[in-house]
């Protein structure tokens, strides 16, 4: 199929005529192209997300990749990158290559598999990650998401290894034993509410740790969700010192804070917790200078059952594929550069995945893009959305942008708000 | 009148005095010789506890039967997360059995505020995990109240495991709330690093003892010591043990608390728990009448 986009404006360019056809861009008129009257819509290369949980193997109940590619087609997105803490630990190449079979079944995303960085995320034994990297599923990033790779030693030779297929290890910053138990943003409402806390040097330190064993052993570090504003400090200063450290923030972490726990709804539990104003604003100032390279969502379903219970009893996450991009856009505004920059090329790069983020002015990039109308604002409301899971944090909230198109290899995957399937 | 008590933040200055106003009514009437009231015949209340604690379960039911309620005590120990009902499946249970008033005790903080969320009824706090336990707050403050005669501009120490209790949380809201100033002392571990405004912190409990109306001794469980919150009973002891020597250091008038239950011998020495200036026997009796006080207004008892 090829489309004319016809009136559209590139990254908020003066409105143009946009052809696609063979899955490409073309400079040239197409025959028989489908319209789309795309007057005032902008459109992004697909939107890129280095994190997400699909729950496939293990907590279909909760979400599949099939509702989960859905979901994120229709915020935007031509890739995401799945997490490997599924059931069974997508720890070997049989499970990361079903993941991607089903992805590709599915096909309305690029679902590209993530692979666990221990056996079992149990932080013991390097898990076969050479077999992976070299399986269907070609997998580049490894973490063990959920879970700290905590062992200083493993986590020095896992930074080393991947260097041999030119891998990177994605970490969940958290020093484990200074999160037992916790629940919240270590601080003064955590105090009052009597929840344990979640302490920012928990995340600080690990950072700190894992910048210094990437610059000794030469190799490439991602920090998954930087949540806190020494955080952002301690990755400038690696920076600038020429470590190869890259970082994502996710939506929530760059518009909520630690107070919304008072009503002890766990639909504000998540890990890393939300932390303060002050944070929230340093996690805004280091997206927009670059300390911090992407916008990751962290969309993490739950079943019902998981977050109506107590606060300590329910499980951390939040969704957040259909709704990322509204939030930025209520955040920085209509910065489009910067949006596709941070949601796509950067992360598309991250992941080493060719022909995501690339330049929709240019003939022959292959046609993953988004179309959004930004003049929209819309009322979240959970029972609309796709994912298979109700837990999205920002209920009732009005916010900006609705995606009206989305193009994996020149096929629609989203047309008038709507996935093809 | 406010719906329910999950909080002592949930409590205003005026309110707050009206519950230790009716506290002292009910004390009254229950000296008398008939000890029932008629004021909660043909409502429910439901105990709740997914904590052990027969002192807090006991004072509850006394004091609901004093006012003719019907009490049903609804035990779910040892009922976790995975196994057994949830609480959401419960309350709706307790709300089709027609609870007028559910006394939660459970160790997750905020439980009350979720169960509110899911039943009509009033919901009152027995004690969540390490948030609150306002109605002992409320015995407390009748406690000194009745010793000394006013809280207002009352010195108070509270003394220990502050991170970890309860009982301090509410008291340091209540107490400050009715013009009491409250001191939090023990050693750094056990005092939150952003602890509210309401109260002064000291580590030093000999310099804060002479300066004090009442000194108020936290159960410090000896588990901690395995977390490395201090290095071992004995140095726990010194350093904030309230024994003899201690004791002479306060001001003639002073009184001693403790929310019970105690560890003799380490937070309190034996002498000091039997002295005529502590309160700890009193405080149980007190919890009844300000319980019986708390329903009585909550339900709005005729
Ligand atoms: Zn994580």
């Amino acid at each position: 199929m090829a489309y004319l986009l016809k009136g559209v404006s590139i990254l908020g360019a003066s409105p143009t005529d946009l052809y696609i056809a063979d899955g490409v861009i073309s400079d040239k008129p197409v025959d028989g192209a489908e319209v789309i009257d795309a007057a005032g819509l902008v459109a992004l290369p697909g939107l890129v997300d280095v994190h997400t949980h699909l729950r496939e193997p293990g907590r279909e109940d909760a979400e599949t990749v099939d509702t989960g590619s859905r979901a994120a087609a229709l915020g935007g997105y031509t890739a995401v990158c799945a997490m490997a803490n599924t059931s069974p630990v997508a720890d070997t190449a049989g499970v990361v290559e079903q993941v991607w079979r089903l992805g590709r079944e599915a096909g309305l995303v690029d679902v590209q598999p993530i692979g666990a960085v221990t056996v079992g995320l149990a932080g013991k034994q390097m898990a076969e990650l050479g077999a992976m990297a070299t399986s269907a599923a070609n997998v580049r990033i490894f973490s063990d998401d959920g879970f700290c790779v905590a062992d200083p030693k493993l986590m020095r030779r896992a930074l080393e290894y991947v260097k041999a297929f030119d891998g990177v290890i994605a970490q969940h910053a958290e020093e484990p034993r200074l999160t037992e138990g916790a629940q919240m943003h270590e601080g003064e409402v955590s105090t009052r509410l009597g929840l344990t806390g979640w302490p920012a040097v928990a995340e600080e330190a690990i950072i700190a740790r894992d910048v210094l064993l990437a610059e000794h052993v030469g190799s490439r570090l991602h920090v998954c969700h930087v949540s806190t504003a020494g955080s952002v400090e301690v990755l400038r200063q690696a920076k600038a010192r020429g470590v190869r450290v890259t970082a994502e923030v996710t939506p929530h972490h760059l518009l909520l804070t630690d107070e919304l726990a008072a009503g002890y709804d766990p639909v504000f539990k998540v890990n890393p917790p939300l932390r303060t104003r002050k944070d929230v604003e340093a996690l805004r100032r280091a997206l927009l200078d670059g300390v911090i390279d992407v916008v990751a969502t962290d969309h993490a379903p739950h079943a019902v059952q998981d977050k109506e219970c107590e606060w300590s009893y329910a499980r951390p996450g939040m969704l957040g594929l259909e709704t990322a991009l509204p939030i930025v856009l209520s955040v920085f505004g209509p910065q489009w550069d910067l949006i596709a920059d941070r949601m796509s090329i950067a992360p598309a790069r991250i992941a080493g995945l060719d022909g995501h983020g690339g330049d929709l002015t240019k003939a022959g990039t292959p046609a993953n893009l988004t179309l959004v109308d930004p003049s929209v604002q819309r009322v979240v409301d959970p029972a609309e959305l796709a994912s298979r899971s109700r837990n999205t944090p920002y209920a009732g909230m009005t916010l900006p942008g609705r995606i009206v198109a989305t193009f994996l290899r020149g096929e629609a995957t989203v047309l008038d708000g709507k996935a093809v399937k | 009148m406010i719906k329910h008590l999950r909080s002592a933040a949930d409590l205003d200055a005026d309110t707050a005095t009206l519950i230790l106003d009716t506290a002292a009514e009910m004390a009254a009437l229950s000296g008398r010789e008939v000890k029932k009231l008629p004021a909660l015949r043909g409502r429910t209340v439901v105990n709740l506890f997914y904590e052990d604690s027969t002192r807090t379960r006991i004072s509850f039911e006394a004091a609901a039967k004093r006012l003719s309620a019907d009490v049903i005590n609804f035990s779910a120990k040892g009922s976790s997360v995975s196994k057994g009902e949830s609480l959401k499946d419960t309350a709706l249970t307790l709300q089709a059995m027609g609870a007028d008033a559910v006394v939660i005790r459970h160790s997750a903080s905020g439980a009350p505020h979720r169960l509110a969320n899911w039943v009509e009824g009033s919901v009152v706090n027995a004690g969540d995990g390490t948030h609150e336990h306002p109605t002992q707050a409320l015995l407390d403050a009748y406690t000194m109240r009745s010793r000394l005669g006013r809280l207002d501009g009352l010195k108070v120490a509270i003394v220990g495991d502050v991170l970890h209790s309860r009982v301090a949380r509410s008291n340091i809201l209540l107490l400050s709330t009715l013009g009491a100033r409250v001191t939090v002392v023990g050693p750094p571990t056990l005092i939150p690093l952003d602890l509210t405004d309401k109260a002064q912190v000291s580590y030093d409990l000999d310099a804060v003892l002479p300066d004090s109306d009442v000194v108020m001794m936290l159960r410090v469980q000896t588990e901690r010591m395995q977390d490395s919150y201090f290095p071992s009973a004995r140095e726990y002891s010194r350093r904030y043990g309230l024994d003899v020597p201690r004791l002479r250091k306060l001001p003639e008038h002073a009184i001693v608390m403790h929310p019970g239950p105690m560890n003799r011998g380490m937070e309190i020495a034996p002498e000091v728990a039997d002295s005529p200036r502590s309160t700890i026997v009193e405080q149980v009796a007190n919890g009844v009448s300000v319980r019986m006080a708390v329903l009585y207004l909550l339900l709005g008892g005729k």
